[in-house]
């Protein structure tokens, strides 16, 4: 009885042993985000997205035998964690894929690592035009860059509002805000518009006022700011105090409702180019909304373009059948015209993403798309 | 150029505020308090939190004045009063109170989080019907009323130090403990309220500085230390009008600086002219001369 007893445990184990060998494979994206530090505000909304889009795909069971896990770690908006995260990924996690990290500055010191060890990367929020996926064949970028988004936002703002002349500060110690402010500077250069004063300040800087003062005092018809959003709602909340009722023209770093959320009032009147168009009635667009509805979360473009990324990689392993680090390289070098919150999106030759980009305006309190 | 001159003044009145609490304990103990700047950055907290409860900052900013008194009176009495008897006691002291701010600033990050705390909207009533126009600038009534408070308050302290007997008495203890004690003064409570008073103002600039910047976080108190100490250096060590005045001296310098020079030489320019400062003039704007009588 015992010996019979031991046989069917015996089998029933086995069984169990099986059954479970047939389940599916667990491909793991790690995300390095920032969590805290200036860029928090961003961080947190990519978070959501790349959790949902992580869950969505798998309820979907549009990729079979496959089931995606997103790893979080936290890079604190520094360079330095954001290389840890990724040895982190790379070595103990063995993550097939990264997404991150959140800020250009972190990207160009932590990415090398990534194409060095073959493990794709996936840019959602870096938008720096050089120094990103010019890395290497692994980094890839669903983000439009500065020199995407801001040419064509500034010449629609320039159409709309007319100005001939801009005063322009920038933050001089991030390589995203020093690298747009040089898209912003050439692209005013293009469209003819005088640059009457330019001032620099640091991301811990707190008062802008005399920066700002210098700026107005030349009179200029629109301000240009390139800035982190905490910097950002600062800088507008001053600006205002000061008496600046013109327009103020923000590069990607001012797209969070977290500038709304702080510079309150002042915030009217601000224009940001944007790479998610929130209005439209794309399919897979209205499904991204749906999907940030239900779990009660007010998604912006760093979330649009998050969630936009998962969907990227799992199109690619879809792509090439398997969910391995150069599978999924492979995959990107086939996929065309996927359908995301963004738009019809494919890579073009030098791995960064192609859509359409818009012109964004608060007013009464939300950013509303300028027609 | 007036309104770099208000910008200025608006700097200089919460670095001058910050300074004199420093400067105050600095005088009557020889003794630099390092977690000066992390009161500064207490007060603000529980300023914002106390509105965040519906009181009104009028009422906040008192009891958030009071609040970071207490601290201070905590400090003495735990960082600095054991080790008083100890002849190192300036180097004890220092780094006694050293421990504290970090202790301080941790608990603060345990619970309010590294991110960016603001007051909420209509703290202070802001917007262009409260903007004034002034020497060819504008002024915020935010901005003015962080200047008059600022300024209400080195008074109120000049009084207090002047007039009242207890003001004496920290006079006296700063003069020469020894001789107070044997003058029957308190030794013991006129440090304690020198404390008090100090970390008082420290925690005043600190919910001015969020008032007017609107960006706190527990390491808030890092960018202003710094500049704390350049100040007290440069106005004198000791001399509560030297504080004051360096205090303003030294908004007016940044902001000339930031305007005409850009921002990155801001710190620069501001620590090589206190340096300078020094080699010519080592005791600083109003502080004593070199040589003390014993």
């Amino acid at each position: 009885m015992r010996l019979a007893g031991r046989i069917s445990l015996f089998a029933a184990a086995s069984l169990l042993l099986t059954v479970s060998a047939r389940a599916e494979t667990v491909v793991k994206i790690g995300a390095a985000l920032s969590l805290t530090g200036p860029a928090a505000a961003y961080g947190a909304q990519q978070k959501t997205g790349i959790l949902a889009a992580v869950e969505e795909v798998n309820k979907s069971g549009a990729l079979k035998g496959v089931k995606l896990e997103a790893v979080i770690e936290d890079d604190a908006s520094t360079k330095e964690q954001g290389i840890a995260v990724f040895q982190r990924f790379i070595n103990k996690d063995k993550v097939s894929a990264i997404i991150g990290p959140t800020l250009s500055n972190t990207a160009t010191a932590a990415d090398p690592l990534a194409q060095g060890a073959k493990v794709p990367v996936v840019a959602v929020s870096n938008t720096l035009p050089k120094g990103i996926t010019d890395i290497g064949d692994y980094i890839w970028r669903v983000s439009l860059t500065e020199a995407q988004v801001i040419p064509s936002a500034l010449k629609s703002a320039k159409a709309k509002l007319g100005f001939k002349s801009a005063g322009i500060l920038y933050g001089n110690d991030d390589a995203f805000t020093q690298g747009a402010y040089g898209v912003m500077k050439s692209t005013l250069d293009s469209l003819g518009t005088a640059t009457l004063a330019t001032q620099t300040f640091a991301k811990p800087d707190k008062d802008y006022t005399a920066q700002l003062t210098a700026l107005l005092a030349t009179k200029p018809e629109i301000l240009v700011v390139s800035a982190l959003v905490e910097n950002a709602s600062g800088i507008v909340a001053q600006a205002r105090q000061l008496g600046w009722q013109g327009p103020i023209f923000g590069g990607n770093g001012f797209n969070s409702p977290k500038l709304i959320a702080n510079a309150g009032p002042a915030s009217e009147g601000v224009y940001v180019g944007t790479a998610w168009n929130k209005p439209s009635t794309d399919a897979a667009n209205l499904a991204f909304q749906k999907a940030m509805a239900d779990r009660k979360h007010d998604p912006d473009q760093f979330c649009a373009q998050a969630y936009t990324g998962v969907l990227v990689i799992a199109e690619a392993i879809k792509l090439s059948g398997k969910g391995g680090r150069d599978d999924i390289k492979a995959g990107f070098l086939k996929l065309k015209d996927l359908s995301t919150p963004l738009g019809k999106f494919s890579f073009n030759t030098d791995r960064d993403g192609e859509h359409g980009a818009a012109l964004q305006v608060v007013k009464d309190g939300k950013f509303q798309i300028v027609p | 150029m007036g309104q770099q001159v208000i910008n200025g003044l608006f700097l200089g009145s919460i670095y001058a505020l910050f300074a004199l609490g420093y400067t105050l304990v600095f005088g009557v103990l020889d003794i630099l308090n390092l977690a000066h700047a992390a009161v500064f950055m207490l007060a603000t907290f529980v300023a914002v939190a106390l509105v965040g409860h519906g009181l009104n900052i009028l009422v906040a900013l008192p009891l958030a004045v009071v609040f970071a008194g207490l601290v201070g009176l905590v400090l003495e009495r735990v960082a600095f009063r054991p080790l008083r008897a100890r002849t190192d006691s300036n180097i004890s002291g220092l780094i006694s109170s050293l421990a504290a701010a970090t202790i301080i600033e941790a608990v603060a990050l345990e619970i309010w989080g590294p991110n960016i705390t603001r007051f909420p909207f209509g703290t202070l009533p802001d917007g262009p019907a409260n903007q004034l126009a002034l020497f060819g600038g504008t002024v915020s009534r935010l901005q003015l009323t962080i200047i008059a408070v600022a300024v209400l308050l080195v008074l109120a302290l000049t009084w207090l130090v002047k007039g009242t007997r207890l003001g004496r008495e920290v006079r006296a203890v700063a003069e020469s403990p020894r001789a107070a004690r044997v003058l029957g003064v308190d030794v013991d409570r006129a440090i304690a309220a020198a404390f008090f008073i100090s970390s008082a103002l420290g925690g005043a600039a600190g919910v001015l500085y969020g008032l007017a910047f609107n960006s706190i976080s527990p390491d808030m108190g890092r960018g202003v230390e710094l500049k704390g100490l350049a100040v007290i250096i440069l106005g004198g060590m000791g001399s509560m009008p030297g504080a004051v005045l360096a205090g303003f001296a030294l908004g007016l310098i940044e902001v000339f600086v930031v305007a005409n020079l850009g921002g990155s030489w801001r710190d620069a320019i501001s620590f090589a002219g206190l340096f300078l400062f020094l080699v010519l003039r080592p005791r600083g704007l109003l502080g004593a001369a070199a040589t003390r009588e014993a």
